[in-house]
């Protein structure tokens, strides 16, 4: 037997073996998907470059040299040089550390937030679905980067806080979708099971109810990924993000401003790095949907 | 008779949807009030450290502290707060130096003319465009549309505004930079409405009009641009699901030609879920508009916003804020309404 077909069993001996098997379905068919193909990569290439940035870039991201300032893209200096004489390839390569800590926090800090929000209010229903959902509707109709920018006014600049300001705006859109996936299960008969067995609600909430609402929270955080690296960046640009000399992709456009009309590549350079992230999340998060989440397919 | 009494249910519904809107809508702004009070007087460390300074003596931090308000009870203070606010108290800019309401007031015409030439460039090659790629479904006009609306979520607006300007400003000198008038313009025309091509037009003076036109079309384009993405994405799918309905075979099979099973049979009901999307965008293109008006210098509700973030002007801040927040809501709210009005089926 093999591997493949020990994978695919149709009536698996263990509970390995199942999840196993279903992993490999689903990446099977994300597999056959050109575009989430190209985003895995893309997203692979960002994690690897951020693994090894010390290997990849050819120069310290900070290192000043300024007998070479603002040369233009060359053999030498793929991306040119900013107005330190940094070289800006490097700074990018670098960049990708930050970047990556930045999605990897707010994600870690806003889809449990919204995920536990969602679920209580989806379980126990009556007041408390009200007030959690109408504090939830009231951060969904407000603009996002706003918000954030507020928040960061008061918190006061820096990578943390810019951190924090994300995740409090990020949660909400969680909360929602882990409320509505929990309504269409609160009900069913193996979670009365288990309230009959005593099984307390805490021990629902976490063992029963959370794990489903995994998947549908997996798309929506990937799919969210781009415009959190946006917000990102736009924080840096407007200085109130990552402080200098620190190499933030926005924080990099931002320094390439004054030079933008004679020394273009300073402030473009960055900008490309930021798209090419952006869209792999997009084009990951928009295979994985049509893979984990079926229904929620609809624009196709 | 019966259509009497319908139409007395159907009013009755149409109030209590209202009421409900009202309700909803109140409750909404509460809630941005308490953020942006949460904000203002919880988050930061000492607001009073930061009026009087850290040199100044007990008996100095206490008087303002008390004359600012800040020993009374949190909920006394929030209350205050919605009071003033209700009132347009939105406090004093302390780098302007003039009420925050005033300063706003000012600003945010010059913000309106932008988002609304944005929105309008997004809908009219939006729609038309989403419209299309429906009808070519999978040829490369389709594939086409579809990175674009992709690029539309993943290209930072501050680096596009950068991009445009160095290329048809400084490389190809189609468009005046930044700013909303060359500076030998400046006060040419008395500012009635504070929209610039309207006060232009009043006063007849075409040379300022065009001046002030060909300023705001690159960063009123880059705006236009997404709201284009999500309007020609959001119109494709809307398209889709008509064009596989059955009305649409029966109106082909009887011979109606092929533009006005498109255009009439097939666009005709999606006009509504549209309202409800190019409402969006506009409350979405408030919020770009933030960052398009730091690159382009454009003295608007972004610019002050930003402006005052990075001189720590908090009642500024939060005042735009509020602003701009507010806006969002009602334009959310209305389109909200209009789809319940307009569509049959969710009365």
């Amino acid at each position: 037997m093999s591997t493949r077909d020990w994978l695919l069993d149709d009536s698996p001996a263990t509970l390995t073996q199942a999840n196993l098997g279903r992993a490999w379905r689903m990446m099977t068919a994300l597999m056959r998907n050109p575009l989430a193909v190209a985003g895995l990569l893309i997203i692979l290439l960002l994690l690897a470059t951020a693994l090894f940035a010390p290997w990849i870039a050819p120069e310290s991201p900070v290192g000043q040299n300024l007998q070479a300032r603002l040369l233009p893209p060359s053999a030498e200096h793929w991306m040119g040089t900013d107005e330190l004489g940094r070289d800006i390839f490097s700074r990018v390569v670098y960049g990708s550390r930050i970047t990556l800590m930045i999605v990897a926090l707010v994600a870690v800090i806003s889809a449990p937030l919204g995920l536990i929000i969602g679920a209580v209010a989806g379980y126990f229903g009556g007041w408390v679905d009200r007030i959690l959902m109408g504090l939830t509707d009231v951060f969904l109709s407000l603009p996002k980067l706003i918000l954030a920018l507020a928040f960061v006014a008061a918190l006061g600049p820096g990578i943390e806080n810019a951190i924090i300001a994300i995740a409090i705006t990020a949660w909400p859109a969680y909360a929602r979708i882990a409320r509505a996936e929990t309504l269409t299960f609160r009900n069913a008969e193996y979670i009365q099971a288990v309230r009959l067995v005593g099984g307390s609600h805490t021990r629902i909430i976490t063992r029963h109810v959370l794990p489903l609402c995994t998947s549908s929270m997996i798309v929506r955080v990937t799919l969210d990924m781009a415009g959190i690296i946006l917000t990102a960046a736009g924080l840096g640009f407007l200085g109130l993000g990552a402080q200098p000399p620190l190499p933030e992709w926005g924080a990099m456009i931002s320094r390439g401003r004054t030079f933008i009309l004679d020394q273009w590549w300073v402030a473009t350079m960055p900008g490309f790095a930021i798209i090419l992230v952006s869209l792999g999340f997009c084009f990951l998060g928009d295979g994985l949907r049509d893979v984990l989440d079926p229904k929620q397919g609809g624009e196709k | 008779m019966a259509t009497d009494a319908t139409m007395a249910v159907r009013a009755g519904r149409g109030l209590r949807g209202l009421g409900g809107f009202v309700v909803v809508t109140a409750l909404t702004f509460l809630g941005l009030l308490a953020i942006t009070f949460f904000i203002g007087r919880v988050v930061p460390i000492d607001p009073v450290l930061s009026v009087v300074g850290d040199r100044a003596t007990q008996a100095q931090y206490d008087a303002a502290r008390i004359a600012m308000g800040l020993d009374r009870p949190l909920i006394v203070q929030f209350f205050d707060y919605v009071w003033s606010v209700m009132q347009g108290d939105l406090g004093r800019s302390i780098s302007t130096n003039r009420p925050v309401a005033d300063d706003l007031l000012r600003v945010f015409p010059a913000t309106l003319e932008m988002a609304t030439l944005g929105i309008f460039i997004g809908v009219v090659l939006g729609v038309p465009a989403g419209v299309w790629a429906a009808t070519r479904r999978g040829e490369w006009v389709d594939q086409v549309m579809r990175v674009f609306a992709l690029l539309g979520y993943s290209v930072p607006a501050f680096w596009l505004g950068l991009v445009g300007l160095a290329i048809f400003y400084a490389g190809l000198g189609w468009v005046a930079g930044p700013g909303r008038l060359d500076i030998f313009y400046e006060g040419l025309v008395p500012a009635r409405t504070n929209v610039m091509l309207i006060d232009a037009a009043l006063a007849g003076d075409w040379d300022v009009f065009w001046n002030a036109l060909s300023h705001l079309v690159l960063p009123a384009s880059i705006l236009g641009f997404f709201s284009l993405a999500f309007i020609a994405r959001m119109t494709r799918s809307f398209m889709l699901d008509q064009l596989g309905q059955e009305f649409i075979t029966t109106a082909r099979v009887k011979g109606v030609p092929e533009w006005r099973v498109i255009w009439v049979h097939g666009f005709k009901p999606i006009r509504v879920p549209l309202i409800t999307v190019i409402g969006l965008s506009y409350a979405a293109l408030l919020e770009g508009s933030v960052m398009i008006e730091t690159v382009f210098s454009w003295p608007g509700i972004g610019n002050y916003l930003t402006t005052a973030l990075l001189n720590a002007d908090m009642n500024a801040v939060l005042g735009a804020t509020l602003v701009i927040g507010s806006v969002f809501i009602l334009i959310n709210k209305i389109s909200d309404v209009l789809y319940r009005v307009l569509d049959p089926r969710s009365r």
